[in-house]
């Protein structure tokens, strides 16, 4: 029988834009700036188009929110090699944050937004803090204790309104400004990482989820590094977590539901792992696909797990790996 | 070596004890090393020449003993502690950083604050930057600037040029010691033969160099002194030549002729 393999060859416009070069003509230009151009129009104009459909506007702004959660949650993974399973745990601390400084501080929504997030990511590195020496599955399954044992710790003293949660957490002043303000972010936050990642001190803390021994010989403290990575990861959660509770002008313990923690790893897992804008699309596809599924009722986590199973077995490399591979590269069958 | 080297002890060892359960890994071994010397450490497998590395290098915590370093108590010193003062290590097993390109693993050592403070890192006066400096060192180690290795991903690179990156993350950090862990092993002759220069060169440059092998031909081409180990107690020092006719070190290498 003869044997068959794939051959893959660089497009001549890929292999010229790598370098100066690109700017010597607008279609190079264009190949460059396209895909990214894409997403960023593509993301700006889209509250627009929700004047048609009033319903998705809820459903799109949670969905931005998911998407920064798995930004975060793929940067920790891929970059720094700490699997994070307390999502949900940034997501409530930055929540539970803003509605206390909204309600009983009585601070303006331009300032319990940023406050929350600020707070609430130092506050979150410092609680993780100690389990940083954890490695691996270790490090997942304590991280995974974080969210609930603060939602048994608000029940049990019965602080922070308890069960009922904190309500009449001021609202947007519009409904725009409740759309660009998460999509702004996150458009900020996606290529601020990209461009973070590939700086110097972006590459020690891929460093350090490659070899962290020899990251340590060469005079760097890992436990630093981890914890700048951590801050990061819980300061883009927790403004995630801040929106919510304006959004639905409420801070309650659903805040720290599981959703928070799980969801974003179903994204990466989709859009392709170590890319980034991968995580983003990632949940731009399961967060509608599992509102549009309501409609089956119950039937519909059926339909999602075989949604995602056919995702992990046909494209186990993710979305954005596969769509990048086609964009940069010919593919063909070669005689071997 | 001179008379006066005696007076250069650059770092100290005294009576490093380590135990691993029931395993005593390291048994008071002390040592001396002085200042622009190369330092070789033989001995067979399991005799606990990695072990002792880890111990001076703050990997591991020794039970009992003293690190001094140029005076300075370092013993009980987070590892990258010691790195910063001058202290670094290649690994016997190599892991480059595998997800960047060759030149982008001496990123990580030009960060450090080691290198920030010397400037080290600030090739090519004010507009220098980190890459520059990176393919600078590894050209000094071996890698053609003009060829594709040094632009490759750290993880297909061939063994020999692994070893060597181990070697330019060390220098990059501007070190007073290196400890290298069997950085001969693995490499064929022709390898060994270029790695050799390079050795010899560091030493010019005033590092001091503690060598852990077991290329002993090797080793003894370059090593000024020699120590050797056995289930972890030192069983000889002195000149290779010494070493090697020591009848202690060839039972421990050749097994005992009483037995």
């Amino acid at each position: 029988m003869e044997m068959m393999r794939k051959e893959r060859i660089d497009r001549g416009i890929k292999v010229r834009t790598e370098g100066i070069y690109a700017i010597s003509s607008y279609r190079e230009i264009l190949y460059l700036m396209g895909p990214r151009l894409l997403l960023i129009v593509g993301v700006l104009v889209l509250p627009l188009f929700l004047e048609l459909a009033p319903y998705w506007k809820r459903v799109v702004n949670i969905m931005f929110v998911y998407s920064l959660l798995a930004l975060a949650f793929d940067f920790l993974a891929n970059y720094v090699g700490l699997v994070c399973l307390g999502g949900a745990f940034f997501v409530g601390v930055g929540g539970y944050l803003s509605a206390i400084f909204n309600v009983y501080l009585h601070l303006p929504i331009y300032l319990s937004i940023p406050l929350a997030t600020i707070l609430g990511a130092f506050f979150c590195t410092l609680t993780v803090m100690p389990c940083l020496p954890l490695r691996g599955v270790y490090f997942a399954i304590v991280t995974l204790m974080y969210p609930l044992l603060a939602t048994r710790v608000i029940e049990a003293l019965n602080i922070l309104g308890g069960t009922n949660g904190i309500t009449g957490v001021d609202s947007f002043p519009h409904e725009y400004v409740e759309h660009y303000a998460i999509i702004v972010f996150m458009l900020l936050f996606l290529f601020g990482m990209r461009r973070f990642v590939n700086q110097d001190i972006g590459l020690v803390i891929r460093g350090v989820k490659d070899n962290d021994q020899a990251v340590r010989a060469s005079g760097i403290s890992v436990t630093y590094m981890k914890t700048l990575a951590v801050f990061i990861a819980s300061f883009m959660c927790c403004f995630g977590g801040a929106y919510i509770a304006h959004l639905y002008m409420w801070a309650g313990l659903s805040l720290f539901a599981l959703d928070f923690s799980i969801i974003p790893i179903a994204s990466v897992v989709i859009g392709g792992g170590g890319t980034l804008v991968g995580a983003v699309i990632g949940s731009f596809i399961l967060v509608p696909l599992s509102e549009f599924l309501r409609f089956f009722g119950t039937f519909r986590i059926v339909i999602y797990c075989a949604a995602l199973t056919g995702f992990i077995v046909l494209k186990s490399e993710g979305l954005m790996v596969y769509l990048q591979r086609k964009y940069h590269q010919f593919e063909r069958w070669v005689r071997v | 070596m001179g008379k006066g080297m005696k007076d250069n002890i650059i770092i100290s060892i005294k009576g490093i004890t380590k135990s691993f359960g029931g395993l005593k890994a390291l048994m008071d071994v002390s040592f001396d090393v002085y200042e622009g010397e190369i330092y070789g450490i033989i001995g067979p497998n399991g005799s606990g020449k990695t072990t002792l590395i880890n111990c001076i290098t703050g990997f591991i915590r020794p039970d009992s003993g003293h690190v001094s370093f140029r005076g300075h108590d370092i013993t009980h010193m987070p590892p990258h502690r010691i790195a910063h003062m001058g202290i670094t290590r290649t690994f016997q097993i190599m892991r480059p950083y595998y997800s960047l390109p060759a030149f982008k693993n001496l990123i990580v050592p030009l960060w450090s604050p080691r290198a920030r403070k010397t400037g080290g890192w600030r090739g090519g006066g004010k507009h220098g930057d980190r890459d520059t400096v990176a393919v600078d060192i590894l050209e000094e180690i071996g890698f053609e600037r003009d060829s594709r290795v040094p632009y490759k991903l750290a993880s297909t690179l061939p063994t020999g040029y692994q070893k060597r990156l181990e070697l330019a993350r060390c220098i990059a950090l501007r070190p007073e010691i290196i400890f290298c862990d069997e950085v001969f092993s693995g490499l064929s002759m022709s390898e060994i033969a270029s790695m050799l220069p390079l050795i010899e060169k560091l030493k010019m440059d005033g590092i001091t160099l503690i060598m852990v092998e077991h290329r002993l031909r090797e080793l003894f081409r370059v090593a000024d002194r020699v120590m050797a180990l056995n289930f972890g107690e030192k069983i000889a020092e002195g000149y290779y030549s010494e070493v090697i006719e020591d009848k202690r070190v060839k039972e421990a290498y050749l097994g005992s002729e009483e037995v």
